[in-house]
C-alpha cells in the first residue's frame, strides 16, 4: 500500500472512530444545547471520514463502505486516542482538545501538499475544523482550572501518536460498528 | 442563563425571533445558536441576546376604547362604498 494510502486511512479511522465515540453522548450529554452540538461535531468527523476513505478507495480500487467496515481489527490504523470509550465528560473534552489540536497539525501538513486533491479535502475539512476547534477551545477555557479535566489532559496526551496495536476497547467497538454489514446474506449487495 | 435568538434568512431582511437557548456564557451562546440555527444554511445572519436585555412591554391600555386609533377601528370600507356611489350618480347626471 502507498504511504499516501496508509496516511489517508490512518486520519479516515482516527475520525470514524472518534464520530462514533462522541455520538455515543447523544441523548445523554450534560445539557440540551451541547447535545445538539457534540452530536454535530460527531457526524462532521464521520463525515470527514466518508470523504478521506473516498480518496483512499479510488488509489485501492475499492469503496469508502468496505474500507471503513469491512476490514479486520488489526488492519485500522487510528490512534489509542480515540479508540477509548470515555463515558465522564471531562475526559472526553480533553480528548477532543488534544485530537483537535493534534488534528490542525496535520492539517495544515496536508493542506501544503504537493497533492492537490488531498490538499483541497484537507483544506475543505479543516473550514468545519476551525468550528470543533472554537467548541473545544471554549470548553477547555471553562474547564481548565478543574483538577479532573487537568489530570485528564495529562493522562490521555501520550495516547496521541500510539498506532502500534489496538485496546481492547477498539474490538468491542469494531463488533458494534460493523455489526450491520456484517450480518449481510452471503450473495446479496447492499 | 437564557439567550434570544433572532435569524435573518436573506441578506435585507428582517430579523424575527428564532427561538432560546440555555448557555453558561456568550462564548457557549454563539457556538449553540450557530450549531442550532446556522448549520443548516438557513439562516445570512445570527443575533444574540442575554434575555434581561431584552425589555418586555406588554400593556397595551386603552381604556376608553379609542379605536379610532387603530386601523382596524376605522371602517373605510363603507364610506368608500358611499364616495363610489356617489361618483357614478354624478357622472350619469353629468350626460
Amino acid at each position: 500500500m502507498s504511504e499516501r494510502a496508509e496516511l489517508l486511512l490512518a486520519i479516515a479511522d482516527d475520525e470514524l472512530v472518534l464520530g462514533w465515540r462522541d455520538s455515543e453522548w447523544t441523548g445523554i450529554a450534560p445539557f440540551l444545547e451541547e447535545d445538539v452540538a457534540f452530536s454535530s461535531i460527531a457526524q462532521n468527523e464521520i463525515g470527514h471520514a466518508r470523504a478521506l476513505y473516498q480518496l483512499a478507495a479510488q488509489e485501492l480500487g475499492t469503496t469508502a463502505d468496505e474500507l471503513a467496515f469491512d476490514r479486520k481489527p488489526e488492519e485500522y490504523r487510528c490512534s489509542e486516542l480515540v479508540e477509548l470509550r470515555l463515558p465522564e465528560w471531562e475526559r472526553t473534552i480533553a480528548r477532543h482538545v488534544l485530537y483537535e489540536e493534534a488534528d490542525q497539525a496535520r492539517l495544515e501538513q496536508l493542506k501544503a501538499s504537493d497533492d492537490a486533491e488531498l490538499a483541497s479535502l484537507a483544506a475543505k475539512i479543516d473550514r468545519e475544523e476551525a468550528y470543533h476547534r472554537m467548541h473545544a477551545q471554549m470548553w477547555a477555557d471553562r474547564l481548565r482550572d478543574e483538577p479532573r479535566f487537568v489530570t485528564a489532559l495529562k493522562e490521555l496526551r501520550p495516547l496521541i501518536d500510539t498506532r502500534n496495536g489496538h485496546t481492547p476497547e477498539f474490538t468491542e467497538l469494531w463488533e458494534q460498528m460493523t455489526e450491520v454489514r456484517r450480518s449481510q446474506p452471503a450473495g446479496t449487495t447492499w | 442563563m437564557i439567550y434570544e435568538v433572532f435569524r435573518q434568512e436573506r441578506k435585507g431582511q428582517a430579523f424575527q425571533h428564532a427561538g432560546s437557548i440555555e448557555a453558561p456564557d456568550e462564548q457557549f451562546a454563539k457556538s449553540y445558536a450557530r450549531e442550532q440555527y446556522g448549520r443548516r444554511g438557513e439562516s445570512t445572519a445570527l443575533w444574540i441576546a442575554p434575555r434581561e436585555a431584552l425589555h418586555p412591554i406588554e400593556d397595551f391600555v386603552d381604556e376608553l376604547n379609542r379605536n379610532y386609533h387603530r386601523v382596524d377601528g376605522y371602517p373605510l370600507k363603507e364610506k368608500l362604498k358611499e364616495a363610489r356611489e356617489r361618483a357614478s350618480r354624478a357622472a350619469a347626471g353629468d350626460r
